[in-house]
């Protein structure tokens, strides 16, 4: 079985079976996640809601923004600092879910549908399955994001041009926050697919990723105060917020920072996702 | 090839598979038997990576499926389970899985074409019969054009014209010089297909042996021949591989392997008066259910091995 002759003449001794020569390399894994991805009718879906999310509810708060404005009453304080670009990324709360969700199902679905059986029998090194998934799966969401972020900045633009929240894409720190929503949506992803191969299990990925982007912000705010202060910047919340906000207060981490902890937040799901995926029976 | 060797699995307290010593060889079916929780699927899993043994080893053309750099060219599988996403389409579902290895679209259709699946390819494969499963599962098997073969109970829920496309395709693919590895708990099932046998029960290997061993064992086909020249009839009779026994006195002779027709012929030549001459098959069923109720007495009881161990 190992011996292989280069170049075997057709006179060479006839062998029982010639099978041809196939091999598994990172990028054939790569290849193969990516058409699993789009062979799904919930990626087209999951992904195209997340789109709708962030432009739709941008445009929505901007036009909700704006007709406060024009009623002539007093704005609330929330309104009266708001900004073009604070608006265009009120979506990303909602999209989150979305991509977070899908990024779970890339990975659970697996385990919910007897698919992975098929997975690790072509791959059955294992770890390859899981760069590939977090890999196709993160750039993608990384670029949809990016590019409905960006989409719903111009339309927000449209509708609040001429009222104080205008903001040009030239002022300082809008790219940086444009990009820095599309990041971390891509990483929201990660971490989705990363938590679905730790937990294997839908219900379960996708409560600990809701848990933790939404209600441990929450269940923080009732600790005293200096601890609050001490833990809140370092949540992952928290940390993917400062990515994308134009300003930071005192406590708020700088979005390099942000950027920092919240990549530390993904590689700790993939080691844990990488861990129990090598370790655990399928 | 498969080599298993001490192949042991263990969940907590309870032993699903237990010191598994076996060879599955190519050019032949071999038939896995064994009762519902033998230990197949558990020992087909640890086969191909999915579980880890807890003691043991078994290897696959000489070395662990995992360390193949082509997985699917050594080893096509079809698992117990449906290892399926129910959204996606058969074809995306083998063009997924062809990828991997930078198999060819061509032979996706091939395997589709030979499964004989074109007509619903592109359907949602949550949408299939238990039979249209079963074939999608065979074409993933047979993707990678593996050396070795492995189907954990083929034939379930095919119509009696899937049942003799499976036999067909496990004789052509044997015949090919691959390596045909069966699992059923259907001893019927198996004695029309499979050359060699490996039977186990409660994890443990009962008897590692053909079809015709296995009758033999278990009795054997006989022929109960009755005549007043008891001693004259065992002298004409007796020869290599025949075996004659009878209680002294008596007028009935049991005779393993000569056929009824054969032990007629030589009484009449030698002019002896049969009374009775009547052939009997042992049942391949009843064969297997005797060796595998032993196993699962000897196991309650005491710890006395199993009569296959010896082989």
């Amino acid at each position: 079985m190992s011996t292989v002759t280069v170049g075997d003449s057709p006179a060479s001794a006839p062998t029982p079976l010639v099978r041809p020569a196939y091999k598994v390399t990172g990028l054939r894994v790569l290849r193969s996640e990516w058409a699993k991805m789009w062979s799904l009718r919930s990626t087209w879906i999951t992904l195209g809601l997340s789109l709708l999310f962030l432009v739709a509810f941008g445009a929505i708060a901007a036009a909700d923004y704006r007709s406060d404005l024009g009623s002539g009453r007093p704005l609330e304080a929330a309104e009266a600092s708001a900004t073009a670009l604070g608006l265009s990324v009120f979506g990303t709360n909602f999209a989150q879910l979305a991509i977070g969700v899908l990024g779970v199902l890339a990975t659970a679905g697996e385990y919910s549908t007897g698919m992975i059986r098929s997975t690790l029998a072509a791959v059955p090194r294992r770890l390859p399955v899981l760069w590939s998934k977090a890999a196709v799966f993160g750039l993608v969401a990384l670029a949809l994001s990016t590019v409905g972020v960006v989409v719903a900045f111009l339309v927000v633009g449209g509708i609040v041009s001429a009222t104080p929240a205008a903001l040009p894409v030239s002022h300082p720190g809008v790219v940086r926050s444009l990009l820095g929503a599309g990041l971390y949506l891509g990483l929201v992803g990660v971490i989705g697919t990363a938590l679905g191969a730790l937990l294997r299990s839908v219900a379960g990925g996708i409560s600990v990723l809701v848990a933790s982007l939404m209600l441990v912000p929450g269940l923080v705010a009732l600790l005293p105060g200096s601890w609050q202060d001490d833990i809140s910047p370092y949540l992952p919340s928290s940390a993917g917020e400062s990515m994308f906000a134009l300003t930071h207060d005192a406590t708020a981490l700088s979005p390099s920072a942000g950027l920092a902890v919240f990549l530390g937040w993904t590689v700790l799901a993939l080691a844990g996702a990488a861990h129990r995926l090598v370790r655990s029976d399928a | 090839m498969i080599e298993a060797h001490q192949l042991t699995k263990r969940y907590g307290e309870k032993t699903a598979v237990d010191r598994l010593d076996f060879v599955v060889r190519p050019g032949a079916v071999t038939g896995f038997l064994g009762p519902n929780g033998a230990g197949k699927s558990t020992t087909m899993r640890m086969i191909v990576g999915l579980d880890a043994p807890s003691g043991g080893s078994v290897t696959v053309n000489g070395r662990a499926y995992a360390r193949h750099t082509a997985p699917l060219r050594e080893v096509g599988a079809l698992l117990e389970a449906k290892s399926i996403h129910p959204g996606r389409s058969a074809f995306d579902h083998l063009m997924a899985q062809a990828h991997t290895h930078g198999i060819p679209r061509r032979r996706v259709e091939e395997v589709i074409g030979l499964t004989g699946l074109q007509s619903v390819a592109g359907k949602r494969a949550g949408a299939f019969s238990l039979g249209m499963g079963q074939r999608l599962g065979i074409a993933a098997a047979l993707l990678g054009d593996p050396a070795t073969v492995m189907l954990d109970e083929p034939v379930n829920g095919l119509d009696p014209e899937g049942v003799l496309w499976i036999r067909n395709l496990l004789t052509g693919l044997a015949a090919d010089g691959r390596t045909v590895f069966v699992s059923s708990h259907l001893m019927s099932e198996m004695a029309l297909v499979a050359d060699h046998l490996i039977v186990v029960g409660r994890g443990r290997l009962l008897a590692d042996t053909t079809v015709r061993e296995l009758v033999e064992r278990a009795g054997g086909d006989t022929v109960t021949v009755s005549s007043d020249e008891t001693a004259r009839l065992r002298e004409v009779l007796a020869g290599p591989g025949v075996e004659v026994t009878g209680a002294a006195g008596s007028e009935e002779l049991h005779v393993s392997g000569l056929s009824s027709q054969e032990i007629g012929l030589r009484a009449a030549e030698h002019g002896i008066p049969l009374y009775e001459l009547r052939s009997r098959t042992v049942s391949l069923e009843q064969a297997f259910m005797d060796l595998t109720r032993d196993a699962v007495e000897y196991h309650a009881t005491t710890d006395v091995e199993t009569p296959g161990r010896a082989a």
